[in-house]
């Protein structure tokens, strides 16, 4: 039996993962440079060997900026 | 992944440190390790008066945080320039909140009511960057800042360049050996001239990664979208290359940036590092390298021709700057 998928939210994008990966696995799974990534849980920052579970609310925030400045 | 200070639930975890906190710890670090820098490179002191350039993003909003809660005198400084797609109106209505709820004093400058036209439109006139208005950004930016700072008085310039920024930069101009530029980049640019500001980036060993968790944790509210013109641009390009480093080597981009700064100490670039002579602009008094008006001056000039006398324009003001609060 597969394993329950949580949603990841990112930009105007969502995606979803398998639940119990941690954040960074998750982070890297759909793409994105984990340097470049915050995650949100419930509205707090989490660090990223937190386990993703089901029913978690999960915020992907990206952290570059750029251009002249 | 625990709090190494009370053992809390983390949440940072600093790779390139070896070093997790939880926000309350947090929000205590980041702000005492500005001030070791602040210190280390002999920034400036607590009798300075300050001007922190504010873009309404994590990095100047968070700047401008630390400083005011470690008690400097800071005022900030907002440039309009005209973005599209409502970036240049949710930056400085996110400036402005910040401001107002801390009680601090933003100068604005808004390009197209004091000059004449908006950046991207300056960008299609001047045929300068390649398609990009960021060249011609940084040119308005630069001057505007120097000359709010000179004009009010301020004895330091602060903006909020991180680790990434300046890594990033090092990076492209050391792929392209572009000496005189690399002999330039520094924590303190010196105020070695009468009318150039002093200038600092109290943010230049923090991580961006570190800037956005702080905004995060502290509740500053920040223009989360990318400027609509950085997209793809070359900065962004080269962030993502040491940013692949990093991801393998925790502290890649920290140890880049500060053997440079090392090697520079040492000597490596002292052959380049001969004084550029400049002189006052014969326009707007500026210093500039440029044989009679400096280039800002000089764009400008094409812009007049082009938009001819509808053109709401004077040769730069006394009241250059509309202070709020």
């Amino acid at each position: 039996m597969s394993k329950p998928l949580i949603k990841l939210k990112y930009r105007d994008k969502e995606f979803e993962v398998p639940a119990g990966m941690t954040a960074r696995d998750a982070i890297k799974k759909v793409g994105l440079q984990p340097e470049t990534i915050l995650a949100v849980v419930e509205g707090k920052l989490v660090t990223d060997d937190t386990i993703l579970q089901v029913g978690m609310q999960v915020k992907l925030i990206a952290v570059i900026s750029g251009g002249a400045r | 992944m625990k709090c190494r200070k009370c053992g809390a639930t983390a949440a940072i975890n600093m790779r390139q440190h070896k070093l997790a906190l939880c926000g309350e710890h947090y929000l205590e670090w980041l702000p005492d390790q500005c001030q070791r820098f602040i210190e280390k490179y002999q920034m400036f002191t607590r009798t300075d008066k300050l001007l922190v350039a504010v873009s309404g993003g994590k990095d100047s909003l968070g700047l401008w945080d630390i400083l005011h809660r470690l008690g400097y005198q800071a005022d900030g400084l907002y440039i309009g320039l005209g973005i599209e797609q409502g970036y240049s109106n949710e930056s400085l209505r996110c400036a402005e909140a910040f401001a107002q709820a801390h009680g601090l004093k933003l100068v604005t400058v808004e390009i197209e009511a004091t000059y004449g036209a908006t950046v991207p439109e300056l960008a299609e006139i001047s045929h300068r960057g390649q398609g990009r208005p960021c060249s011609v950004c940084g040119l308005n930016k630069r001057y505007i800042m120097n000359r709010v700072a000179h004009d009010g008085d301020y004895t330091v310039l602060a903006t909020g360049h991180n680790l990434d920024d300046e890594a990033a930069v090092l990076f492209q101009n050391t792929t392209q050996w572009l000496s005189e530029y690399l002999v330039r980049q520094s924590p303190v640019l010196p105020a070695s001239r009468p009318g150039l500001a002093r200038k600092v980036k109290p943010l230049c060993r923090i991580y961006e990664r570190e800037m956005a968790a702080y905004a995060l944790l502290r509740g500053i509210e920040y223009i989360y979208d990318e400027c609509p013109h950085a997209i793809g641009s070359t900065t962004i390009y080269y962030k993502e290359i040491l940013n692949k480093m990093e991801e393998d080597r925790p502290g890649a981009k920290l140890q880049f940036y500060l053997n440079f700064l090392q090697a520079k100490d040492n000597g490596l670039f002292a052959l380049q590092a001969a004084e550029i002579e400049l002189h006052p602009c014969n326009r707007c008094g500026q210093p500039t390298s440029a044989p009679n008006d400096c280039s800002f001056c000089r764009l400008w000039d094409k812009v007049r021709q082009v938009k001819g006398a509808q053109l709401p324009v004077t040769p730069l003001p006394p009241d250059l700057v509309q202070i709020q609060l």
